[in-house]
């Protein structure tokens, strides 16, 4: 099939950046997104132009790396799927696709399609350690957690850390991927332990670093690739009341 | 950081103070429908509100201390989101906020010009003066005679359903943000709260906005 692509260009973080157009003649169905986009990169380079930058890693879905706006979706709007597992089946021939960057205060642009997203690490690190004994290997069933608690905790667990909540946020927030970090550990005894610390901690890395405020929109959940409920934003929020009382 | 300037702090505030404005309107809405029981009940009503004192006064105050809390941090809150925000994307498709979410600020900042203009009107009573009578040798004001005749010209009954209209946009995504914002929903709970915070939205438009339509459909007459 043959589409039309506008793509967002950007040579770095001070530049203003515009859309521009291009053509992808020969698209086969069964290619992923990403492929698609390798081919219309074989073409600029084989003419000697700028390719175009876009970030990917494991191309299978759980890396977190590729991260585009397509037609004003962050990963193209198909429920859990990230842009690397869209295939060009879900488009028609003839369509035009919008490709855009991440954009957020706190994921500055390095190059078109490419974003920093460090903040998300720093909202990681500010996280900090979980205790635990030292020692010889703990006896597996010496703490014992409930199936429900480890289901929970690896729901929360799934977040693969793309960025796409903040993307989808209408106010930037990075409320569902801190809540996700929150959440996982927040149920384990390992992680009750500086639950309190945890909780301040992050939520004020996230503000210092330029993320929004949630107001609970609930699109970041409705384009996470993983599904990460909204539920743990409520668990965050239960998690903040908690250490508030000293 | 201070729960004042803590982005989860604040959302909190604004929880708990959308609690005492909401719980507000419900119990307006209540004392006010006894203007449906005829002029001596929603009299009998004034009074006994008056003959409260000076908890009149501390009520009022819990009022205006909410109210502004609301507000300031509403403001500070929304610059702050914007300025998280640097520019839109070119296309920008929502899948699940709506209207009333994304015009939160905007219903927020209409609803304190109409409080102003409601206080105006039937509190401090500067803009229609013609409508207050005395109520006997009491000293009162006939509320029935003043609500009546409040809503007999256009630009009024305009207004109030305008100010009502946005009530229902602030109050249908508010109620259920603030059980969120709480930690009191779930994956469960979520979507049924959405649908319960229209539905509040709702009552509050039509219990409302049926006492000028009502008083302009002559139902009351003096």
């Amino acid at each position: 099939m043959k589409l039309k692509l506008h793509v967002w260009r950007q040579n770095g973080p001070n530049d203003k950046g515009r859309m521009e157009v291009y053509d992808a003649p020969d698209v086969s169905p069964d290619q992923s997104f990403l492929e698609m986009l390798d081919d219309v990169n074989l073409v600029l380079a084989r003419q000697g132009k700028d390719v175009i930058a876009f970030d990917h890693d494991c191309r299978e879905g759980i890396c977190g790396m590729c991260s585009q706006v397509i037609n004003g979706v962050p990963h193209g709007g198909q429920e859990r799927t990230t842009v690397c597992q869209l295939h060009m089946r879900e488009f028609k021939d003839g369509d035009e696709i919008f490709i855009e960057p991440w954009k957020a205060r706190a994921f500055p642009v390095i190059k078109d399609l490419v974003v920093d997203r460090g903040g998300l690490e720093k909202i990681m690190q500010a996280g900090g350690y979980t205790s635990c004994h030292t020692g010889g290997v703990a006896d597996g069933n010496a703490l014992p957690i409930g199936k429900d608690i480890a289901d929970y905790s690896m729901d929360a667990a799934e977040c693969i850390g793309c960025g796409a909540c903040v993307a989808a946020c209408p106010n930037s927030s990075a409320m569902l991927y801190t809540s996700a970090k929150v959440a996982q550990l927040a149920v384990l005894p390992q992680g009750k332990v500086e639950a309190h610390r945890r909780v301040m901690a992050m939520t004020e890395a996230a503000t210092e670093h330029g993320f929004g405020n949630c107001s609970n929109h609930y699109e970041c959940q409705a384009s996470c690739p993983k599904g990460i409920d909204v539920k743990f934003i409520a668990k965050l929020n239960r998690e903040y009341m908690k250490a508030l009382i000293p | 950081m201070q729960l004042t300037q803590s982005s989860v702090g604040r959302k909190i505030i604004m929880a708990v103070t959308g609690i005492v404005l909401v719980a507000f309107v419900c119990v307006h809405l209540l004392g006010n429908s006894s203007l449906f029981f005829g002029a001596d009940a929603i009299n009998a009503y004034a009074q006994k509100l008056h003959s409260l004192g000076p908890f009149v006064w501390v009520f009022r105050l819990v009022m205006l201390a909410a109210f502004a809390i609301h507000i300031v941090f509403g403001i500070q809150l929304t610059l702050e989101n914007r300025a998280a925000t640097p520019e839109a994307n070119v296309q920008v498709k929502r899948l699940r906020t709506g209207f009333g979410a994304e015009t939160m600020i905007i219903s927020g900042l209409v609803l304190l010009a109409f409080v102003v203009y409601h206080l105006l009107h039937f509190t401090v009573r500067v803009t229609n003066p013609e409508i207050y009578v005395p109520l006997g040798s009491s000293g009162m004001v006939d509320v029935y005679v003043m609500m009546v005749k409040g809503f007999q010209s256009v630009l009024p009954v305009i207004i109030y359903l305008v100010g009502m209209a946005f009530l229902f946009l602030h109050v249908s995504h508010g109620f259920q943000s603030l059980f969120q914002t709480l930690g009191l929903s779930n994956d469960k709970s979520l979507p049924v709260m959405g649908t319960t915070s229209k539905l509040v939205g709702f009552v509050l438009l039509v219990g409302y906005i049926s006492i000028p339509l009502l008083i302009v459909a002559g139902l009351f007459k003096i």
